[in-house]
């Protein structure tokens, strides 16, 4: 028995979740053959699991716990890794936070996992919210944990409590308490209106951040998740911008020249990487968030554009047509040894390095189509993830396990805009989900995990 | 390749200007026009400016161009060039476009232009932008290589973000890799 990995799981998962709102119920260890999922193999079969409706104290208090089952549900099942069960299915409807489940009523339905919970009013008018994890044929807890929170933010709980459970099963950080920043679109096709949109990863609490007035593009967040930068016509000069997420306080960055664009953050956000051009030459440039001191990092005839940082910031890889076609190049942070890493058919656009740094996603063109995919750092092992009429742009999950990226319908020339969503993939390639968006949707980017 | 060309057009550009010296610079008489800058066609108050007489004073003189009639004549004559896949270069039907383009700006001081590059949908969209850029540039320089002065220019780059023509064809597409030359206003100068 060792109860050593669950702790270290636990200690680097509550660093994550809201100060003051973790409580341990309960630990024991896991089994000898413990019921895990792998998701470094290929192809897996999801694992079915029981979520059973939170049970609440009162008629309003168990409305929100069947919410948060089928927000946990949603999540899970989404990620392609597991099965959520038919509650109607259930032998035992209401098992009890305070005793063992009925495991021969779970067995019973091949429910190798099963989770319940429940929801109840604290003195201070916060919710306590507890789950259970079950390993149902090893009769063994794998998780047991209380939150408290506002009972507004039952929605985010729900997706902790998700993040909780995958890392449980899978041994990998969770993505599900996370949040996308992107362009809505609506219009006809050659007035296009663009305005950012924050929303849930899974498409819940949806705001618009802008209204459309002027034509804006690429929003990527900031590590802390405060800000955004992103691309805006404000002014008539097309110039990169930050804005700040809470205040939507927003100015310019810098005093450049001419048009910056494709701004991305440096890993501990304190410098941006853009591209400037000028008189037709497209450079790409780091900027100091704090003195503003820009400094020039290529210098090539060539369009050098679509910079992205390594997790460790040491590295920065990016897209260029220098060679006579568009590839990836990598360099040092400084703009020093520059090598090109991508040398299979096509032409490769949109690097953007993995939060785990083991892997670089690119959108690539190649025979008239589109696709997503990925390759490790030195260029090798390349894989195609999504193809299409035209998919681009894609974005990491903070656990560096799927990826987000936006797909366009060829259109029909009758005027109006081209049907465009976000989709998510994972690395099997196989788990393609489209995520619910208000209105047509493009240039999505994933946030880092909850402060 | 294609610094070279402009080189070489600008040499020739210089020789034509000697022979016609269609533009002349006039430091006064062009304030109150107003209307730098931003986009969209400003207004002249009143009347038409162009063949406004200075005397012979050594005071050279400009034709300062009326923007809203300048803009209709640069549109009559072809106020777009178009451009091959992923290509930046100004074929011959580009170069006579431009050429005429340039003779209207020569003969209309004062009148400044915004020159748009657009794309097609077939690329990545920061990449497009990046297109767009160098398309408007290239413009540009050969307006400036023929002797517009470069400050009556102004570049801009679209990507793909604002299509000509609705479609995913290569008939649209064509048509949507574009540099467009528009009018903005004047101001002092040449």
């Amino acid at each position: 028995m060792t109860t050593a990995p669950i702790s270290a799981a636990l200690r680097s998962f509550s660093a994550r979740i809201l100060a003051g709102m973790v409580l341990v119920l309960a630990l024991l260890s896991p089994a000898a053959a413990e019921l895990r999922i792998d998701i470094t193999r290929g192809v897996v079969e999801p694992l079915p699991i029981a979520i059973v409706p939170f049970e609440g104290g009162n008629a309003q208090m168990s409305a929100t716990g069947e919410e948060m089952a089928s927000v946990i549900s949603a999540d899970l099942e989404r990620s392609g890794l597991f099965r959520p069960l038919d509650p109607r299915s259930f032998l035992q409807q209401r098992p009890s936070m305070d005793a063992l489940p009925r495991f021969a009523d779970w067995r019973v339905l091949n429910a190798p996992a099963l989770v319940y919970g429940r929801i109840v009013a604290a003195d201070d008018g916060r919710l306590k919210v507890e789950f259970r994890l079950w390993d149902v044929f090893a009769e063994q807890q794998l998780a047991g944990l209380a939150y408290f929170t506002a009972p507004s933010n039952w929605r985010r709980i729900a997706h902790i409590i998700a993040d909780a459970i995958y890392k449980r099963m899978t041994g990998e950080d969770g993505y599900f308490d996370t949040r996308i920043v992107y362009v809505a679109e609506s219009g006809p096709a050659n007035k296009r209106v663009k305005r950012l949109a924050l929303m849930d990863q899974d498409g819940a609490n949806h705001r618009f951040l802008s209204d459309g007035a002027s034509l804006v593009l690429t929003p990527r967040f900031s590590p802390s998740q405060q800000e955004i930068t992103y691309l805006s016509f404000a002014g008539g000069v097309p110039r990169v911008f930050i804005r700040d997420l809470d205040s939507n306080r927003q100015g310019a960055v810098g005093d450049f020249p001419g048009m910056t664009f494709s701004p991305r953050y440096s890993p501990e956000g304190e410098r941006l990487v853009l591209s400037l051009a000028v008189d037709g030459n497209t450079e790409i440039y780091s900027v100091d968030l704090r003195t503003r001191a820009t400094r020039r990092l290529t210098n090539n005839a060539a369009i050098d554009t679509s910079p992205s940082y390594a997790p460790d910031g040491r590295q920065i890889v990016f897209n260029s047509d220098r060679g006579g076609s568009q590839q990836l190049y990598v360099m040092d942070a400084d703009g020093g040894n520059v090598r090109r890493i991508s040398y299979g058919q096509g032409r490769y656009f949109t690097p953007v390095w993995s939060p785990r740094g083991d892997l670089i996603a690119f959108t690539k063109i190649l025979g008239g189509k589109f696709h997503i995919g990925v390759m490790n750092p030195d260029g090798s092992g390349e894989r195609i993830l999504a193809e299409g009429f035209h998919v681009e742009g894609p974005t990491w999950a903070p656990n560096g396990r799927v990826l987000m990226f936006f797909r366009k319908d060829a259109n029909d020339g009758g005027g109006g805009g081209s049907r465009s969503r976000l989709y998510t993939v994972d690395l099997s390639g196989h788990n393609e989900r489209e995520v619910p968006t208000p209105q047509d949707a493009s240039d999505p980017a994933w946030s880092p995990i909850h402060p | 390749m294609l610094r070279k060309w402009l080189m070489l057009a600008a040499v020739v550009v210089a020789v034509a200007a000697c022979e016609t010296s269609t533009e002349e610079t006039a430091a006064t008489g062009a304030s109150g026009l107003g209307g730098s800058g931003s986009s969209g066609v400003s207004t002249i108050p009143s009347g038409s400016l162009s063949g406004q007489p200075y005397g012979s004073t050594g005071v050279q003189r400009s034709a300062l161009g009326n923007p809203a009639e300048v803009e209709r004549e640069l549109v009559s004559t072809g106020d777009t060039v178009f451009f091959a896949f992923d290509s930046f270069s100004l074929d011959t039907v580009a170069q006579g476009t431009l050429d005429r383009q340039a003779a209207l700006l020569l003969k209309s001081g004062g009148v400044n232009v915004n020159i748009e590059g657009h794309t097609d949908e077939r690329g990545t969209r920061e990449y497009n932008l990046a297109l767009g850029e160098r398309r408007a540039t290239a413009v540009k320089d050969y307006l400036v290589a023929y002797g517009i002065n470069p400050s009556r220019i102004r570049t801009i780059s679209y990507g793909e973000e604002r299509p000509a023509v609705v479609g995913s064809n290569e008939a649209a597409w064509a048509k949507n890799r574009r540099a467009v030359t528009l009018v903005v206003g004047g101001t002092a100068g040449s």
